[in-house]
């Protein structure tokens, strides 16, 4: 058993995706995902040594409301068989989403995620981020859940004991897989005809030096975020202090209980009859820690975007400043 | 002899015409018929130049360089002359090139995409497997129809626009599929891709077909070249931007970049143009190069963007943006330091 949780451990350290897998998912969001809806697709690859490679995907189409009958499971059966006949891997390795200003951390994302990576052990779930790609550079991160929360996930204890058990922290639930982009030769050759054919790219997003609208944005969704959090964190007090009057209450009965039993003693009669004290005081039920979990990763998710965001604007001013004073 | 067509006078003369004493053009609505004078002549496609076979055997080369510039103008009534392809397309096309069955020397599929007034957009495609050898080709139309459904499920708004080939030539079997794609759609786009290098490059062309031949005895199908183009969005030009340095690694492979890096990066590309600029100007003063005026529009256009703003304007102005930076950091950091805390607090 030790073994073979270390190979799960080491495996698929890192991640190849192909150059045909980015392309694809950039169109599927800019065709069908105006808006803040989320595209969600189908990864498939093969696992390589400790590598795994994703070498096509195909899009989920999105869930209308006249569109009762769709039967996702069918569609995806059919597609992977097309694709078969082709020569296409039809290893089912994963699926992507696109996200919206960073906001995944979703209790949907972990039950997907679990689902998968409990069918296949390497899956990954990619995360497409496609406001921060249109700033200026590609933003396609790959994450998968931490071998803890899938135990976690497997025994459905999201009660505060359980958590403290596996002592799990926000950090400890995703963990992310690097990706490394490889190209085939011929798609070298595919690169270098596009390059002589196409314009000059304007690559001016990347400097642009505007920021507001984003740090707007984001520090909205954070304030959502933080809300909610606070809201779960009064909850959880509030079942610590009732646990806890609770507590109290019982020992202030066990001790009358027993006053009452001593004095009837001294007095000779019959003691009482020992009741059933815990179906007297029903403890209250723990509120799920899973979602605080969750919220608290997503917050540090807002966070560690808004950092990076900001670094990189500082950059950009500095380089501003150096325009206008040449001589400084 | 010739007829103008659409209003267009053709030139009479300016084409090479070797032993051949009339031709005449007659236009047929859009479809175009080649007459001859000279009795079962064909006038077939081969190798990107028009040959016409005499009954004697004989072969006739024309230089076609004016035939070419009516024959676009003629397709401009079908389709526009241009076809606009998006690099995912290219990328799936290499890719089902790569899997091929043992044995098959090229890979055939559907091109999805839309059409408007002046032009067709290319935006998908899918192989489709099929079968051929020296004198049958057959196509998993099933197959064909299937995919095509799927695929309709998630973008709605694509139709099957043409159909793509790997390899250097058209072949008489191209013309059948061309015709089971007719049946498909109207005017039905062929692109070819030349995956096998055959000239050192990588020929994408695109073809629509066209009935000619002589009336009333044999009918061919003649493939008329269409210009194509490359289109992106914005975010697909970031991600081939992003492929495109893959191709420069020995080891075929780029990971991501992390943030202040392609700020760097992104300044480091602007110094080299800005250098090229620079010397371009050098050679001008000093003599080697011509000026050129629009370029030196250009020039100033450059130099007048960095905007003059007065120091203590441009101070404050930066302040102010490098302190909301900072404030947001600096909450950021103390959210996170909160969440941790919690975190502990739970635990004890």
């Amino acid at each position: 058993a030790l073994y073979q949780q270390k190979s799960s451990v080491s495996a698929s350290k890192r991640m190849s995706s192909v150059v045909l897998v980015v392309l694809k998912i950039i169109k599927h969001y800019q065709e069908e995902g105006q808006g803040s809806e989320v595209v969600q697709g189908v990864l498939l690859g093969l696992v390589v040594d400790d590598r795994l490679e994703i070498t096509n995907c195909f899009p989920f189409p999105q869930h209308t409301e006249d569109d009762a009958d769709f039967d996702e499971v069918q569609y995806q059966m059919e597609m992977m068989r097309s694709l078969r006949h082709v020569n296409i891997d039809h290893l089912h390795v994963g699926w992507y989403q696109s996200t919206y200003y960073g906001s995944f951390v979703s209790r949907a994302l972990l039950d997907s995620q679990f689902s998968y990576q409990h069918a296949i052990e390497e899956s990954v779930v990619l995360i497409y981020d496609p406001l921060k790609t249109a700033q200026g550079s590609l933003c396609l991160k790959a994450y998968r859940l931490t071998p803890k929360l899938m135990e976690i996930c497997k025994e459905k204890d999201f009660s505060p004991e359980g958590l403290k058990k596996a002592n799990i922290g926000y950090e400890h639930m995703f963990e992310e897989v690097p990706i490394v982009i490889k190209n085939s030769h011929l798609m070298n050759v595919l690169m270098w005809e596009l390059e002589e054919k196409s314009t000059m790219a304007d690559k001016h997003e990347l400097l642009s030096l505007s920021s507001s609208n984003h740090l707007e944005k984001s520090l909205q969704l954070l304030m959502d975020r933080v809300d909610e959090m606070s809201q779960e964190i009064v909850k959880y007090n509030s079942y610590c202090r009732n646990l806890s009057k609770q507590q109290q209450q019982k020992h202030q009965y066990l001790q009358r209980r027993q006053q009452e039993n001593a004095q009837r003693q001294s007095r000779g009669e019959p003691p009482l009859p020992e009741e059933d004290i815990s179906k007297m005081f029903k403890p209250p039920p723990p509120p799920p820690r899973m979602d605080t979990l969750l919220i608290a990763g997503q917050i540090n998710n807002y966070c560690q975007n808004v950092k990076e965001f900001t670094s990189q604007n500082l950059g950009k001013l500095f380089m501003a400043q150096a325009l206008q004073h040449p001589s400084s | 002899v010739l007829c103008s067509l659409h209003g267009l006078p053709l030139p009479s003369s300016g084409y090479s015409f070797h032993d051949i004493a009339n031709v005449q053009i007659y236009m047929y609505t859009p479809r175009l018929y080649l007459q001859t004078m000279v009795q079962e002549q064909i006038l077939s496609w081969y190798y990107g130049v028009w040959t016409l076979r005499g009954s004697s055997g004989n072969i006739q080369i024309f230089s076609i360089h004016s035939f070419y510039s009516t024959f676009l103008l003629l397709k401009m009534a079908v389709h526009g002359p241009f076809v606009k392809i998006h690099p995912v397309v290219l990328a799936s096309i290499a890719d089902s090139y790569e899997r091929r069955n043992e044995g098959a020397s090229r890979v055939i599929g559907t091109l999805l995409g839309t059409i408007d007034k002046h032009s067709v957009e290319v935006t998908n495609c899918f192989s489709v497997p099929h079968n051929e050898s020296e004198d049958e080709v057959a196509v998993d139309m099933e197959f064909a129809k299937n995919m095509y459904e799927l695929h309709k499920k998630v973008s709605p708004s694509e139709v099957i626009i043409g159909w793509y080939a790997t390899g250097y030539d058209i072949t008489e079997h191209s013309v059948l599929i061309h015709e089971y794609y007719s049946r498909e759609a109207q005017n039905p786009i062929h692109l070819t891709v030349d995956t096998a290098l055959q000239s050192n490059r990588m020929n994408i062309r695109a073809y629509a077909s066209a009935q000619m031949g002589v009336p009333g005895k044999t009918v061919g199908v003649m493939f008329t070249p269409l210009t194509v183009k490359y289109v992106y969005y914005d975010t697909e030009r970031i991600g081939v931007d992003l492929l495109q340095r893959t191709r420069a690694s020995p080891t075929r492979t780029n990971g991501l970049t992390s943030d202040l890096a392609q700020v760097a990066s992104a300044a480091g590309r602007i110094q080299e143009m800005l250098n090229t600029v620079l010397s371009y100007i050098e050679d001008v003063l000093s003599g080697k190069v011509m000026a050129d005026n629009s370029v030196g529009r250009f020039l100033m256009d450059l130099v007048n963007k960095v905007p003059k703003i007065s120091v203590e304007d441009f101070e404050s102005m930066l302040n102010s943006n490098i302190n909301d930076l900072l404030m947001v950091t600096y909450l950021a950091n103390l959210t996170q330091a909160q969440i941790a805390l919690n975190e502990k607090l739970v635990v004890l």
